[in-house]
Formats: structure tokens, sequence, C-alpha cells
């Protein structure tokens, strides 16, 4: 009877939680919606959309190395294939019979067939989160069902990103090739892509996008479905010992991150307006996860605010000594591997807040050990295990 | 037929290639399932080596210029070997048993490195100097203290800023007093071309085909290498001691075997493997910084395909997979199946794939294909671990 009320109390205080957790983050990005369009020049609007978009992919890519331990080096095939599927789309806003002009360029006089399908909006937006969702479930199962995993993944999808890069780059009579499609002359729904509605309006959307993928992950790895993803993370064969098959678990998730990114790929795209295969690059991608590195693994906070730290560097490092980035990037990959494995989330979270607190004399009194009552890595188990 | 047999040659040349470059990967690998992002960078390093060496031969004249090869390889080998000993000593030491992150962390390096021969001059390795010298000088001196351990973080965590600080500063310093010596890039932001001796030009004509000499040297060098490798392993008294730490790391430690000098020692050899690479591809064309980048990826291809038990397995997934991008991509597949009509939709089939970017598609496939049968390469480790 006892225990019954105390995980009722338990339970009513969780929700208290989530609410005040709801609340931040909506207060947050109404802040970010509100307030900075009025502050900043459309210019410096359209890169913080841009980052915001980043930071979405981000979080895909949290999700399977911070939660799952599996390192995605190829995230920007799905990146690029979201993007290329609302360009496709928004290429097709012509007349009747006409088809993009880059084809008449190469030849080409009709359309080809699979570009049939993105005339119509909600089957373009559909694709842009099925399309990379097929692609990587479909890699993702070829590889994982084999029990290929850690390093060879890696290696596996970095090379899946150099095929994509290949094939899309090739096909000029495809898909443009090398040039890419360009989105910013285009329309939808009868506006300028470019124009500064559009892009205030992408802003926002961006923003609701984060917002949304934000709590999409955070209810994917609390529950039942998480503690598993950290499970196969931390030790795989014991997962597969007590019953459970990894293999559709890690294809699921896989799946689910590429959607992401494809999602972000979209926006991305119509805020820089344009798409090529230059997103698939081998460098791009190995970005991505140093903005997660940066951040902190496991953390999905630290997957945004990472992203958006390390742009920022980038937009102003790069503004002022050109030579001095390259530098600085590997400089930081070398940094957070040995110095902080963790990335400034947790270095805060286990280090910094514990510190300043008993700075200030606010440490709380102790029943038991420091090790037990005060070390955040066992706290943050014990949380996890009550929910 | 003919074209057939110039292919499978040609295919081999390039399976050599990649072989040279894998076989320090695979060993690396397989030592300490390290996977170096940077091994490509390595491979520019024996180029810009080579590059080097070749310049100097040219100021003794013709004759002296026909032999720098032979100077170069070995100058290369060192080279790249110092560079992937102070890697492994500085970095990725630290970071054994945490594969993923040495990946991170090899990447960085390989940032730093391509952005490095860009922009190396003078004031640039004054300041390395300056700071290497002050940094370890400095953790040198204090180590001498009798609490030396109680103050080494604070230690190292006063003497980097103010050794990096003031390198920074007296860089600056020495870049402002103009002199053109020191501040001038010592390679150019653009590919270098090195050229081939005299004796390596033209080619040994088959038919209406030439099997350049270039090729024939690369592929001579790679059968050298890999005896020399071979007889390193299996017969030299180090190259047991290496098989015995691939095989079981603690097995090895117990028994006396100083596995940190096994590690360093591998990955310079490994290093110095890549080096050589560099040196070869410097026959085949212009060398830039970005030039271990359209390496890297094919030769991880060819460790994954190998397996890490055997040297055996790189060898046939090397040749394996330069055979077949070589058949695909130049359309020689094509041809020799568009003589029937049967055949046309195999034709067809192949002409798409003939280029050498749509080639890489193909083989990727099988790649994928063959892992379905064989998910731990042609010679797996042994074990008996429950994982794969």
């Amino acid at each position: 009877m006892n225990a019954e009320v105390g995980n009722f109390a338990k339970r009513q205080q969780q929700k208290k939680q989530q609410i005040i957790e709801l609340a931040i983050a909506i207060g947050l990005a109404l802040v970010f919606a509100i307030v900075m369009p009025a502050l900043l020049s459309a210019f410096r609007l359209k890169l913080l959309g841009r980052f915001v978009a980043l930071s979405i992919v981000a979080l895909g890519l949290d999700l399977i190395w911070g939660y799952t331990g599996l390192l995605s080096l190829g995230h920007g095939i799905f990146f690029a294939l979201g993007g290329y599927a609302l360009a496709m789309h928004l290429k097709l806003q012509l007349p009747e019979g006409q088809i993009p002009e880059f084809f008449t360029l190469y030849g080409v006089t009709e359309l080809p067939w699979f570009w049939t399908p993105f005339y119509s909006f909600p089957l373009t937006i559909v694709a842009i989160f099925v399309i990379p969702a097929i692609v990587a479930g479909l890699l993702g199962y070829l590889v994982f069902r084999n029990r290929i995993k850690g390093v060879y993944f890696s290696i596996l999808t970095q090379a899946a990103l150099l095929v994509f890069f290949n094939f899309f780059n090739g096909q000029q009579k495809l898909i443009n090739g090398t040039n890419g499609l360009k989105t910013d002359t285009e329309t939808i729904f009868g506006v300028l892509v470019g124009s500064e509605g559009a892009q205030l309006a992408f802003y926002e959307i961006s923003l609701l996008g984060l917002l949304l993928v934000y709590f999409l992950c955070r209810w994917l790895t609390t529950g039942r479905f998480g503690r598993l993803l950290v499970a196969i993370r931390d030790d795989e064969t014991r997962v597969r010992f007590t019953g459970y098959d990894p293999t559709g678990y890690k294809v699921l998730v896989f799946a689910i991150s590429g959607a992401i990114a494809g999602v972000a790929g979209a926006l991305y795209t119509v805020q820089t307006g344009i798409i090529t295969p230059s997103a698939m690059e081998v460098a791009f991608s190995i970005e991505m996860v140093i903005w997660v590195a940066v951040g902190g693994r496991a953390t999905l906070i630290g997957a945004i605010i990472g992203t958006l730290l390390v742009r920022l560097g980038q937009t102003f490092l790069s503004e002022q000594f050109p030579e001095v980035w390259l530098f600085f990037q590997g400089a930081l990959f070398l940094l957070v591997v040995t110095v902080l494995p963790n990335g400034i989330f947790g270095w805060a979270r286990d280090w910094g807040i514990p510190k300043l607190r008993s700075l200030l004399g606010l440490q709380e009194q102790l029943i038991t050990y420091p090790a037990l009552e005060q070390d955040p890595e066992i706290q943050q188990e014990r949380e996890e295990l009550e929910r | 037929m003919l074209e057939l047999a110039v292919g499978i040659f040609n295919g081999f040349s390039i399976g050599s290639v990649l072989l040279l470059a894998a076989l320090g990967l695979a060993i690396v690998f397989g030592l300490m399932g390290v996977i170096n992002l940077a091994h490509g960078e390595l491979m520019m390093l024996g180029a810009y080596a080579t590059f080097v060496v070749q310049n100097i031969f040219q100021g003794f004249g013709d004759g002296a210029l026909n032999l720098y090869i032979f100077v170069a390889l070995p100058v290369a080998f060192i080279v790249s070997a110092i560079a992937g000993l102070i890697l492994e000593r500085g970095v990725i030491r630290f970071l054994y048993g945490r594969p993923l992150e040495t990946l991170l962390a090899t990447w960085g390096i390989s940032l730093i490195l391509r952005q490095f021969v860009r922009s190396v001059n003078g004031v640039l390795v004054l300041g390395i100097v300056l700071f290497c010298l002050l940094f370890f000088g400095g953790l040198w001196f204090l180590s001498k203290r009798t609490d030396w351990e109680r103050i080494r973080t604070a230690a190292i965590s006063a003497l980097l800023p103010l050794s990096l600080a003031i390198s920074a500063v007296a860089g600056v310093l020495v870049s402002k007093t103009g002199v053109e010596v020191l501040t001038k890039p010592w390679f150019s932001a653009r590919n270098v071309d090195v050229t081939p001796p005299a004796w390596l030009r033209g080619g040994f004509s088959v038919g209406i085909y030439q099997l350049p000499y270039s090729r024939i040297f690369i592929i001579v060098l790679t059968v050298l290498c890999l005896l020399g490798i071979y007889w390193f392993l299996n017969r030299s008294i180090w190259g047991l001691r290496i098989r015995a730490v691939t095989q079981n790391r603690e097995m090895s430690a117990c028994l006396g075997i100083p596995t940190d000098t096994v590690d360093a020692l591998t990955f310079a050899i490994g290093s110095g493997l890549a080096g050589i690479a560099g040196c070869a591809i410097t026959l085949l064309g212009s060398v830039g910084p970005n030039t271990g980048q359209n390496y890297i990826v094919d030769v991880f291809m060819v460790v994954v395909v190998g397996g890490v038990g055997n040297l055996f397995g790189t060898v046939i997934a090397a040749l394996a997979i330069g055979i077949v991008t070589y058949l695909i991509g130049s359309g020689t597949l094509a041809l020799m199946f568009s003589n029937s009509d049967a055949l046309q939709p195999l034709t067809d089939f192949f002409t798409f794939f003939a280029a050498t970017s749509m080639a890489k598609v193909m083989v990727f496939a099988l790649i994928i294909a063959f892992l379905q049968v064989k998910p731990s390469g042609i010679f797996p480790q042994k074990g008996r671990t429950a994982e794969l």
C-alpha cells in the first residue's frame, strides 16, 4: 500500500518535472522565434536558421551515437537526400509541359521517371523523411544483420557516403550533377523561396522542427526503448544473451536518425538556396559528429548547444582568419576526444555545477557516502531506473 | 583477350598501389584495433618528402636525378614513420580501447596535417620548435622536483598556455620583420609535380598497348615491401612480439613483452609503409594536400574485405578491388559483352557503370554483398569470443 502511494507521488513529481521541461523548451523556442527576427539582420537570421536546421541533424546523430553507440560517418547521405527531395519539388513549380531548364543543357527532353512524384507537395513532404529512412534502414539492415559494428560500421557508412557522392556528382542527366539544384529562384506556394518573408517562415519552421525532433528524441530515449538503446551501446553481447535481438532495434533507430537528417537537410537547403553533392562530402559528415561531441554525447541539449557553438565559432573564425580554421577544427577534434570526452554539457553536469555549488557553500547534507549521493553518473542512472 | 589481359594488368597495378597503402593500415588495425584516418595524410607526407628529395637532387645534375627515387624511398619511409611515431606517442596512446574516439582524433590530425603542408613556412616551424622547447623543457625541468606527482596537472595547465602564448607572440614578431625566407610558404597550395626519373618514363609495348614502366616499378616495389613485411613479421623477434600482441594483448604483457614499445614500433612501421606508398603515387600524377583523401576510403575497404587475421587477405582484397574497379570503370567488361546481342542488357548495365566514379558505386555494392557472406573479411581473426 505504502509503495503504491510512494509510486503515485513519484509519478506526480515526474509529471511535474516533465511539464516544467516542456514549458522551458517552448519558452526558449518562443524567445528565439520572436526576439531573434527583431534583433538580427536578414542575413544573420538566415545564418541562425541554418544552424537551427543543422542542430536537428545533430540530434539525430546523437540518437545513434550517444545513445546506441553507432558512429555514423555517412549522415550526409540522408541530409542530402532530404534536401534533394524538397529541391526537386521546388524545381517542378513550372507551367504544364515544361521541364527544369538545366535538363536542356544535357539534351534531356523528358522528365526522368523518378521526378514525377515530386509534383505533389504532400508526397514531397512524405518523401523528405521516408526516402532517407528507407535508405538508412536498408544499409543498416545489411550491415547489422551480420553483427558488423564499431569501426567497421563507421568505415562502411563513410564508404557509402563516398559512393552516393560519386553517384550524384556523375549523373548530370538525372539530377544536374556537380552543379546541384538551386532553390533560391524558385517559388513555393507562389512565394519566391529567396524572399525575406519566405526565409522568415523557414526560420520559424526550423525552430518548430527542432522542438518537435527534440521531443521525439526525448520520448525515444527515456522509455524502455531508450534503455534498450543504452544497453546495446554498453554491452551488445549481453543484450543478445538476455533474449533480445539488437538488429531490429539498431535498424529502427538508424532509420529514425536518417529520417531526422532528411528533415534537417530539407530545411537547410531552402535556407542556403542550393543543394549540391558537396553536402555529401566526407568532411561535412565528420563535422556533424564533432558538433555532438563538443556539446556532449548522450545529452540531447548538448547536441543542440554544440552545433550552435561550433558553427558560430566557425563563422566567426573563417570570416576573420580563413587559414586558421582548419587548424582550429583539427585541434577541436583532438581536444574534445582527449580532454572533454563528455562534451561541454557533460562536463558542466559532472564537474562544473557540483564544483560551483561547493564553492558557494550550497552543498546538500549527506547521509551516506559522497560516491553514492554525489556522483552525477550514479544519480543519473538512479533517476533513469526509477522512471 | 589481349584487352582483358591488359585490363587485368592495369587493375593489378591499381591494386598494388592500394595494397602498398593498405599494408600499413592493416597491420596497425589488426594490432591495435585503431582506425587511422590520418593514414592518407601520412602518404601525403611521404609524397612531399619525395618532392623535396627530388628538388635537392636537381641541384646535382641529370645523372644524380635519375637515382633520386632510391634515396626518396627511405627518406619518405623515415619521415612518415617519425610522424606516425609522434602521432602514436602524442595522441593515440591515450585512446586505446576507444576506437571511435581514435577515429575522430586521427581525423583531427589529418585536418591539421593538410593545412600544415599548405601553410608551412619558416615562421611556423620556428614557432613549433620554440613551443616544444619551452613546453617539454619546462616539463622536464619541473619533473626533477620531488613533489612532481602532486603538481603535475597544475604544471601542465600553466605551461601549456604560457608556452603557446610565447611562441605565438614570437611567431607574429618574426613575421612582422618580413624576412622573405621565413614567411614564404614552402609548398604552394596547389599540387606539386614530381618528375619520374628518365628510366621510368615510357613503357613496354604489347601489341597496340603500352605497359608503363612506372606501373611495373610500383608492382615490383609492392612485392618487395610485401616480402620485407612478411619476413619481418614471421622471422624477426619483434615480428614475433607483434604477432603475439595482436593475438592476445594481456597474455603477451604477462609474458614480459613490452606492449607499449610494440605499439609504437608497429605504428611507426605502418606509417612508414604509408610513406613508401606516398612515394610511389608521385610516379602516377601530381600530389597535393588532399591527395591522401583520394585513397583513404578505398584503402579502408581493402582492410575491411581482407580481414585482420592474415596479411594474405589484404593482398587478395587489394588485387581484387583494383582489378574489378578497373575492369568495370574502363568499360572493358561492357566491351566484352558487346559482341553478342543476347547479352545486350548486360552490356547496357556495364556501360552505365563505365566511369571511374560509377565503378566505385558498383564495387561498394559488391563489397556489401560479400560482407553478407563473410562479415569479418576473407581471413577473420580466429578466437573463441561470442563476438564476431
